[in-house]
């Protein structure tokens, strides 16, 4: 495991500097720079958030950089596309690889560059012959000629890998490759790498799970808020100078966090289970409180969130609102019961882009605005202007389509929206998230003049400083458990990463 | 207008006047299309311009247009229901049915109605209940009521509709307007209204345009879908029993093509084919338009296949038009 300590003394196979990306009102990634060695494992570490998504785009060509230079074998060049990219050696194993369930797996391995025949017809002996063999080189025993919709996730991942082979690259990105993998296919996946790494690969892997990166990585980079701030070789580091590495930042940040009396218990869960997604859930929300839900994408928050507002059934579990049992079947149900749901995927499952700013506003409301079913325009102008206004969104008029507003704001219309209901506790699903700034800080400031306002908000995110910033007390789930509580008095940005990430509390 | 700089600030309503946006609708192009064919229509013969011959001529829509509001708000909601011409060969089969066992007009009402309330109500219930596509359910359902319809009659037909029976669809309530045409007007305010002015048509907007994000609003999608699809069939049951009336008989062929005449009615008067848009005016229009198109015709002689042609013509065209013309718009753009 420590032998890679001559790594330094190689020519890197890819080699990024000084690269800068922005998104409007965004800073994605701020002159980092990261070298890949031949016959090395680099790990990329950081939370969400921090720019590991936008390099990986960057280094396969599907984003070009603001600034920066990159260098393939020494020498500086420029990937306007993915193909170029491609062909410069260097490809990417996805979460979620794109792959296509219909075709053979062969076709799959050779798409778009399979071997071709005197009359420019594909080879289908040699197709299948050469998938057999990369198959075989990466240790997978899989029938070629089979469709890629019969093999399980595993096997689909090894053909991805076959298919990053084909091309014969010399740079294999793999972004979180294990997620949805289980023991002994990650144990294979570990002999594969080492493979790779025989042949003269230079390896990115990008994990959130400390024990693989031990286990698998030579080198490390550590990315923080778009900014490099560490890389080494792993045989020089610890767990704990990685998480440090990770969260350390500015304490200069501001969050409009407000101290609230808290009252008593609203929302009590007990017991809540879903065969797949989540397991036995149980807390108290009170009032004024902001309750944060931390974890890992996937960790089961927002499948538990959901089914709190009755889009998923749980197959055991009781809420009581007030002290009161309640069954929720469905959003409106939720909705006239105070529990409201801001959902994560903004364009998807909040706004309405097609409908004008008042009529998103005023939808889970038109029973208070509307008189025996008929609609009442003068009472819902008014409604969406009171909380637009409140949460200080910029439109050019209430009947402009929310379609042509920033993101921001209609994350704000989208809030407003639920706020209109009055609800008793407001469930915020990564309530910041793609947001710029600006937008970002008043979202926060409402939230806090809720709490003040004795509403009790459930905030899930999976961005520290908001956790740590506005929570009152924080949960943190893994993989569809809760592995921790702790209050605000408690709170550390190192806890909840060790926690999320399932690392004892040694060393 | 109001300040564009300072924050706190009033966020107006409206920008642009209601006026101001009526003009330059889908709905203000059709006016102007429906008065064009009416003068050319009454340039190209001298009968045209009868107050008897345009009543006949309302004829040529009034039961399409009944079902094209019903239909209006499904496609709007984001779904189809291909199945009402078979609903109204099934109900008049089902009336003709009660013909033969005696029984007199009251009770052919209650069966055309009903017969199109069950039939929305199993369209509705495969849908919202087991939650499959609305296009394949209705194709289905297209052949099985046909179907029904066949086996029933073979290639007879049921005559011998009581007299009382023959007022739906050719009687007539106040000089020249006959009872199918103010039941048509009537409808067309029903439909504006509750598409319109109500809770339950913003619902339809809401499904249309983003059915999840309706769905976490607390909009009932659900119970909305299975309500619009009730309508259609209880529609396409009103419609067999003026249709019915009219011709005084009931053949397995009765109306057949049908549901491509409304679907193209409601897609010409703007609603668009993928959902979330369209007004009830504007089926009105086209509900018009196509009348006297195919009025125009008969004067002047064209034969039936010919119409047929022009259906199939004006459908690719309405759906085709506003695609390449945002296309057409984005090319100027770069």
């Amino acid at each position: 495991m420590l032998q890679e300590t001559t790594t330094s003394r190689l020519k890197p196979a890819i080699a990024l500097e000084g690269i800068s990306k922005s998104f409007p009102g965004v800073r994605a990634l701020s002159e980092v720079s990261l070298s890949l060695y031949p016959g090395s494992v680099t790990a990329l570490i950081g939370e969400n958030g921090a720019g590991k998504s936008t390099l990986v785009k960057i280094l396969t060509g599907i984003y070009q950089p603001d600034a920066g230079v990159i260098r393939v074998d020494g020498e500086e060049t420029h990937f306007p596309t993915a193909q170029s990219a491609a062909y410069a050696g260097v490809t990417a194993i996805h979460q979620e690889t794109v792959l296509f369930d219909e075709l053979s797996v062969a076709e799959n391995i050779f798409l778009g560059h399979a071997p071709r025949n005197r009359f420019g017809l594909i080879d289908w002996k040699k197709l299948n012959g050469d998938a057999r063999e990369l198959l075989r080189r990466v240790g997978a025993e899989i029938d070629p000629t089979i469709r890629l919709r019969d093999l399980g996730i595993a096997n689909k991942h090894m053909v991805a890998i076959a298919r990053a082979l084909s091309i014969d690259a010399s740079v294999v990105i793999m972004d979180e490759p294990t997620a949805a993998l289980s023991h002994k296919e990650i144990h294979e996946l570990y002999e594969l790498i080492d493979r790779l790494k025989a042949d003269g690969k230079a390896i990115l892997f990008i994990s959130h799970k400390f024990d693989e990166i031990f286990r698998i990585a030579d080198r490390y980079t550590v990315f923080r808020d778009g900014g490099m701030v560490g890389e080494g070789l792993i045989a020089d580091v610890t767990q704990d100078q990685l998480v440090k590495m990770m969260v350390g930042r500015d304490v200069g940040q501001v969050f409009p966090k407000v101290d609230v009396a808290i009252g008593e218990p609203v929302l009590t869960v007990s017991g809540y289970r879903h065969p797949t997604e989540f397991e036995d859930i149980n807390f108290e929300l009170r009032r004024g409180e902001i309750l944060g839900f931390y974890g890992l994408i996937g960790a089961g928050r927002s499948e538990f969130m959901q089914s709190l507002i009755g889009i998923t059934r749980p197959s055991a579990g009781a809420v009581k609102l007030d002290g009161e049992v309640l069954v929720i079947r469905s959003p409106a149900e939720a909705i006239e019961a105070g529990i409201v749901y801001v959902p994560e995927e903004r364009g998807r499952q909040g706004a309405i882009i097609g409908l004008p700013i008042f009529q998103n506003v005023t939808l889970p409301s038109l029973h208070r605005t509307s008189r025996s079913g008929f609609l009442k325009l003068a009472n819902e102008f008014a409604l969406a202007r009171e909380y637009t206004q409140r949460l200080d969104l910029r439109a050019a008029s209430l009947d402009q389509d929310v379609g042509t507003l920033s993101g921001g704001n209609q994350q704000k219309v989208v809030i407003a929206k639920w706020l209109a209901t009055q609800p008793k506790v407001i469930i915020l699903d990564e309530p910041t998230k793609g947001i710029d700034i600006g937008s970002k800080a008043a979202v926060h400031a409402f939230m806090s003049e809720l709490a003040g306002q004795g509403l009790s908000v459930i905030m899930v995110s999976s961005e520290i400083p908001e956790i740590t910033g506005m929570a009152d007390r924080v949960i943190v789930m893994r993989e569809g458990r809760i592995v921790g509580r702790f209050e605000r008095s408690e709170l550390s940005a190192e806890k909840l990463v060790r926690a999320a990430a399932g690392i004892s509390e040694a060393a | 207008m109001a300040e564009r700089t300072l924050s706190p600030r009033v966020i107006p309503d409206r920008l642009q006047s209601r006026g101001n946006r009526l003009l330059k609708s889908w709905e203000s192009l059709l006016l102007v299309v429906a008065v064009l064919i009416f003068t050319i229509n009454s340039f190209a013969s001298p009968y045209f311009l009868d107050p008897w011959n345009l009543s006949d001529a309302t004829f040529n829509f009034t039961e399409k247009a009944m079902i094209a509001f019903a239909m209006a708000l499904v496609i709007i909601a984001g779904e189809i229901d291909l199945s009402v011409a078979s609903i109204i060969a099934l109900s008049s089969t089902a009336m003709g049915l009660a013909v033969s066992f005696g029984f007199d007009t009251p009770v052919l009402i209650a069966v055309g109605l009903g017969t199109g309330l069950v039939c929305g109500m199993i369209n509705g219930l495969l849908i919202t209940g087991l939650g499959l596509p609305s296009i394949v359910v209705t194709i289905g359902t297209m052949s099985l009521f046909r179907g029904l319809s066949f086996i029933i009659l073979g290639d007879k037909a049921f005559t011998g509709y009581p007299a009382s029976f023959a007022y739906f669809g050719q009687g007539y309530v106040w000089w020249v307007f006959s009872f199918e045409f103010v039941l048509f007007a009537l409808f067309a305010a029903i439909y504006s209204v509750l598409l319109h002015k109500t809770n339950f048509g913003r619902a339809v907007y809401a499904i249309g345009n983003n059915q999840t994000a309706a769905l976490f609003s607390g909009v009932r999608v659900g119970r909305v879908k299975f309500i619009l699809f009730l309508l259609t069939g209880l529609m396409a049951g009103i419609a067999s029993i003026c249709l019915t009336s009219r011709l005084g008989s009931t053949r397995p062929s009765i109306a057949l093509g049908v549901e491509l005449e409304v679907v193209t009615m409601v897609v010409l008067g703007g609603v668009s084919i993928l959902g979330g848009s369209g007004t009830i005016p504007g089926v009105v229009l086209a509900a018009f338009i196509m009348g006297m198109v195919t009025f125009g015709f008969g004067l002047l002689n064209v034969p039936g296949i010919v119409m047929s042609i022009f259906i199939g013509v004006l459908l690719i065209s309405v759906i085709a038009l506003p695609i390449l013309w945002a296309r057409a718009r984005r090319r100027v753009a770069h």
